[in-house]
């Protein structure tokens, strides 16, 4: 696996990297864990003309909680660092269930939760998480800077919101208001195995009244899917056994998987619905 | 006088540590790869995009355009040289580079030499091929159809798919047997195609020196010299200038014995170039290209008695081959050994029609960890075994053991014609049950199930012949399957042995060491193992078939012998008595009447040197050459308890229990490590590995996403068992064991998986069991089929 010839710059500070993709526009792409870039650029798949290698760049592997209460997650923020936190807390349940299912060990120790949300594959993990969750993407440019909402921030298979020049510097997560009940359940046929099915759902209540609710869907469509009725039949709801099979059923409704090796279509809806009915419904599993 | 102590030597029986992995852990191993020469250049291949098509044309142009490279080579340009097709190992042609259609995707359409890797890859990319595509086949259905079109239009006189027809038994008396059934068990089902998949991939450097008109090639070959006859056979190079050297190799598993067109490509273009020239396979190439194994359609029935007897057994067998018929094996039979199937079960009579088909697929046919399609023989032995169980309502494991061959019928002659030889099959059976606590077993599984919980036990019981040959039946281009060992002893009595297998990972510098040691008392410590060049290993054909301990490993212990031989009349010159008054112990000499007058070997060493007695020619050297009498035929039970969950069809491997017989273990640690091994890649592909293909002949596995290696994370724990019944006729008493746990452990997780199952009607589902499979068997009560094309 030979790639292509680019160049590769590995700028020092922030400015500098905006420098570079304002210079280079579309023929640059942004390298973080390089987990989703390299294996592309390795088969040739992509060849990029330069890679701005953000690595160095200081700063940016925070993940912390603002005095907003928001959790703001920087553009180095690795997989393990989310694996391993102890910001995320009993606050963030579906980030700290879904956090050690991405990928294995090695490919966490590099990969980035903003690279993760850029990449906008359909089978990653965290968009459905941060989908679950109205989380939101800070973007700069050489220009200035916009929030992203990430319902907006992918926009199809492999693409995203950002402009030429602009860099992901920071994704963020909105405070939870109530208690928090979240899962992220994942079917996959090996560790390090991209989804068959995953459902990312992140509920609050208050005094057992659904006060939000978020469910999305991983690898059962051309994007991760926010399931916005099954989240509405929620709402107002003391998540009782019949409003559960509701929200489970129309989940499974709002997916669009395709018939491939890793399952029918019939299938993975119907692992939808059964992950929603568990993640809501939590009980110990059947199998061991 | 204290006696040698065998296991503090690393004899026989001592689990001592592998020598060859302080280099692998380390990174210090040298590997293809790892080698580089002055002045030496890189070669691409350009594959195929396409299943099936014709090629219009070739542009290179672009390609000889840029600079740093240095050759770009097509079929055209082979066929100059009588190189576009090569001879395979089972007597039918195979493109080096595609001259006329394309006939997988994959295949090697041209190459591209370059000043380093990158280039030359370059290279490949600026090529332009026109192709005009043709329909796609990727199963033996849709080969043998009357409509379909013809794949081998290069081979005179071949007017369908047909690759080849097959038969063996009793047609007549099996079909008499039938009649007089009391019940008939039929089972249809498909093995799915699946990959070695070693962690090296293949490559080579060809150096063909212009100077000295000698041509060294170090590549990863798992049977050198049987390269050094093909290269010098197929490019009719002198033999004694060429030298073939199998550095150290990272996994073979069969995949490693066939000669791939990169192989001969590097060759071609270090002649042509007079420099260096170097392949690596990438990680794809090596997935879509190289041996695949198995794939192959059972469809069979065992006829059955009321009491429970197997009265006769039948089945037809469809392959699926690919566009080339090019199994590595060196049988004369032309489905390898498939019909050992059934040879740990004493049945009268049984008849085996077989038929292989050319399909839009790559070649290669090898055994993954298997000697030449057992794995597939095994499986559906076992999986039948279970029906006709279920169908006599009787309990699987006193079926078997009503239909297991008894210890005093051996040596046992299976309808097939092959002679079983040792065992003790109901004590691995009994043991195995005993250890997985089978009958608490099936009452927790009945509590369970009435709590909507579904267990489920799945037992598998085989012998299998493994270490071909014996040099009557099996060959490779006419070259006998022998082995050989040479070994010399230095005046300090320590040895060098070499031996015509080459270890890919099996372990043989620690465990021929230990042989030496057994048979000669000299420590483990005091031996080095060296494999693999053809210049200085004597002739031997190679490790694959779990052939090295059986053959190879049979010729150390006999040229150690001789070396004892001889050592004796150095003994009694030393001892100064006749020979016949030499006593042997292990390590020492000494004379009968006085036991403690006596030499040690290393004694006898020196002297080979300094001090030999007329007329004996000085030296401590010899080599031998091992025709085994016959195969060997370990047996093994295996046991696996799971889970399954029907909301979601997933399952989870609760116990596994494994009971092998493999005879008298060297190196009971490495025999522990094989075992191990072969029950991770059962499970593997019981669970989750399949190389398939898609309508139009993509290949859906060409990539470590999608086709898939277990972890150590979801791989079960396995408890290991054994019985030892010594092989009657190797010289150590060792049978092969490298494979069994590969043969026959996939059935025993799938007959567990059915049994969960066993109140839904469900009679099959093919591997690997896929969640959404055994959903769909649970929510439909229906068997399920795993036959490509898949929808992708
Ligand atoms: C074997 C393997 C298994 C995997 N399994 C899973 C899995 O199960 N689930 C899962 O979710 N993911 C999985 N991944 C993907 C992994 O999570 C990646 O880490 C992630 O998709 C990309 O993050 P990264 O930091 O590595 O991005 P990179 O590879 O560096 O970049 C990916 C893309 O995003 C762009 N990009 C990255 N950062 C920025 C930024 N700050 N601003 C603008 N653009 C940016 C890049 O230009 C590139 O186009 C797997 C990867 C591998 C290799």
């Amino acid at each position: 696996m030979y790639p292509a010839r680019f160049r590769y710059e590995a700028p020092r500070s922030l400015d500098e990297a905006l420098a570079l993709l304002a210079e280079h526009g579309d023929e640059a792409k942004v390298l973080a864990g390089g987990q989703s870039l390299i294996p592309m650029v390795k088969l040739r798949f992509a060849s990029p003309e330069l890679l701005v290698d953000i690595n160095n760049v200081p700063g940016l592997g925070y993940h912390r909680e603002a005095a907003s209460g928001v959790l703001e997650i920087g553009a180095l923020c690795r997989h393990v660092d989310l694996e391993f936190s102890d910001v995320l807390g009993d606050l963030r349940p579906t980030m700290a269930a879904a956090a050690p299912l991405i990928a294995d060990p090695i490919v966490r120790n590099r990969g980035t939760l903003v690279g993760s949300l850029c990449h906008a594959d359909p089978q990653g993990d965290w968009a459905s998480v941060m989908l679950a969750l109205d989380g939101e993407v800070v973007a700069v440019s050489a220009a200035g800077r916009r929030v992203i909402p990430v319902t907006e921030f992918v926009t199809g298979p492999f693409q995203n919101a950002l402009r030429p020049g602009e860099l992901a510097v920071e994704a963020r997560v909105p405070v939870p208001r109530g208690v928090p009940l979240g899962r992220y359940l994942k079917l996959e046929r090996r560790v390090g195995d991209f989804a068959t099915v995953g459902v990312a759902v992140a509920v609050e209540t208050s005094d057992g009244t659904v006060t939000r609710a978020g469910i999305a869907l991983t690898g059962v469509g051309a994007n991760n899917i926010k399931a916005v009725d099954a989240e509405r039949v929620l709402v107002g709801s003391t998540l009782d056994r019949a409003t559960i099979a509701e929200s489970a059923r129309l989940a499974a409704e709002a997916a669009k998987p395709r018939t491939d090796h890793r399952g029918s279509e019939a299938y993975k809806r119907h692992v939808v619905r059964t992950f929603v009915e568990r993640a809501l419904h939590p009980r110990p599993a059947v199998a061991a | 006088m204290t006696r040698v102590d065998e296991i503090g030597i690393g004899g026989l029986g001592a689990s001592r540590r592998r020598v060859e992995d302080a280099r692998f852990i380390r990174g210090c191993g040298n590997y293809t790869d790892d080698i580089k020469l002055p002045g030496m250049l890189h070669m691409e291949v350009l594959r195929s995009p396409v299943a099936h098509a014709r090629i219009k044309s070739i542009d290179t142009s672009a390609a000889w355009a840029i600079p740093g490279v240095r050759l770009v080579l097509t079929g055209e340009m082979a066929a100059q040289r009588n190189l576009a097709w090569m001879p395979t190992l089972s007597y039918d042609t195979q493109a080096v580079l595609a001259t006329d259609k394309v006939r997988f995707q994959g295949q090697e359409v041209a190459c591209v030499v370059a000043d380093d890797p990158y280039t030359a890859k370059d290279g490949c990319e600026a090529i332009v091929v026109e192709y005009e595509q043709l329909p796609a086949i990727v199963n033996p259905t849709q080969a043998l159809a009357p409509d379909a079109p013809l794949i081998r239009d290069d081979k005179e006189g071949q007017t369908d798919n047909v690759c080849y027809r097959w038969e063996v038994g009793d047609k007549a008396g099996t079909d008499r047997a039938f009649a007089r059934a009391d019940k008939v068990t039929r089972l249809k089902l498909h093995y799915p195609r699946s990959h070695p998949s070693p962690i090296e991939c293949c490559g080579s450097i060809a150096n063909y020196d212009p100077a000295t008109g000698k041509l060294t090639v170090y590549m990863t070959s798992q049977a050198p010299h049987i390269i050094r006859a093909a290269v010098a056979l197929v490019a009719e190079l002198p033999e004694h200038l060429i030298r073939i050297v199998s550095p150290d190799i990272g996994g073979g598993f069969g995949n490693k014995v066939p000669v791939y067109p990169g192989y001969v490509c590097s060759i071609l273009c270090s002649i042509l170039l007079g420099k260096p020239v170097k392949w690596t396979e990438d990680k794809s190439g090596n997935l879509i290209s190289t041996g695949f194994a198995r794939d192959m359609y059972f469809d069979g029935e065992l006829a059955l008695r009321e009491d429970g007897r197997i009265l006769a057994l039948r089945f037809h067998a469809d392959t699926d081959q690919g566009a080339f018929f090019s199994d590595a094996q060196p049988s004369k039979f032309k489905i390898g050994l498939v019909h050992s199937a059934f040879a740990c079960y004493d049945i009268p009579v049984g008849h085996i029609t077989a038929r292989g088909a050319y399909t839009n697929k790559a070649p290669g046919g090898v055994a993954y960890r298997c000697s030449f399609r057992v794995t597939e023989a095994m499986f559906f032995q076992e999986r039948i075994i279970a029906a006709a169980a279920a169908d006599l309502g009787m309990d699987p494991a006193e079926f078997r053991r009503v239909n297991l061959v008894r210890d005093d019928q051996f040596p046992y002659r299976t309808p097939f014609g092959f002679l079983t030889d040792s065992g003790q099959y109901r004590r691995c059976l009994d043991l195995g049950l005993d250890a997985i606590g089978y009958e608490d077993f099936l009452k927790d599984k009945e509590e369970a199930r009435l709590r909507g919980r579904r267990l489920g036990i799945g037992i598998s019981t085989m012998t299998e012949p493994l270490g071909a040959g014996n040099s009557r039946e099996y060959d490779i281009l006419g070259i006998k399957m022998f082995d050989s060992a040479e070994l010399r002893v230095h005046p300090t009595g320590k040895a060098i042995l070499r031996t015509g297998a080459k270890s890919q990972g099996q372990g043989h510098e620690t465990t021929w060491a230990q042989i030496v040691s057994h048979e000669l008392g000299i420590p483990a410590a005091d031996v080095v193992v060296e494999e693999g060049d053809t210049d200085t290993a004597p002739f031997g054909m190679g490790t694959y078939a779990s052939r090295s301990t059986p053959v190879a490993g049979a010729a150390v212990s006999m040229v150690s012998r001789k070396i004892r031989a001889k050592a004796r009349k150095l003994a009694a010159h030393l001892l100064e008595v006749s020979e016949e008054d030499v006593e042997w112990e292990l390590g020492r000499f000494f004379v009968r009447s006085a036991p403690n007058r006596g030499v040690t070997i290393q004694e006898c060493a020196m002297a080979a040197y300094g001090n030999m007695p007329d007329g004996l020619e000085p030296g401590l050297e010899n080599n031998a050459y091992y025709d085994p009498p016959n195969l060997t035929w370990p047996f093994a039970c295996y046991l696996v308890i799971v889970e399954v969950d029907p909301e979601t069809g997933v399952w989870d491997v609760l116990r596994v229990v494994a009971v092998d017989d493999c005879g008298v273990r060297i190196n009971p640690m490495i025999v522990e490590g094989q075992i191990t091994g072969g029950l991770t890649e059962a499970y593997a592909m019981s669970n989750m590995q399949f190389m398939t293909f898609d309508a139009e002949g993509n290949c859906v596995g060409s990539n470590y996403l999608d086709y898939l290696l277990p972890t150590a994370w979801e791989t079960p724990g396995f408890e290991l068992h054994e019985v030892v019944t010594p092989c009657p006729h190797h010289p150590i008493g060792a049978k092969g064991v490298g494979e069994c746990a590969a043969v026959g452990g996939p059935a025993a997780f799938v007959n567990a998986v059915l049994d969960a199952l066993s109140d839904t009607g469900v009679r099959n589902i093919d591997m690997p069991l896929l969640p959404d499979r055994v959903w769909e068997a649970i929510t439909t009560g229906r068997d399920v089929s795993g036959a490509p094309p898949v929808k992708t």
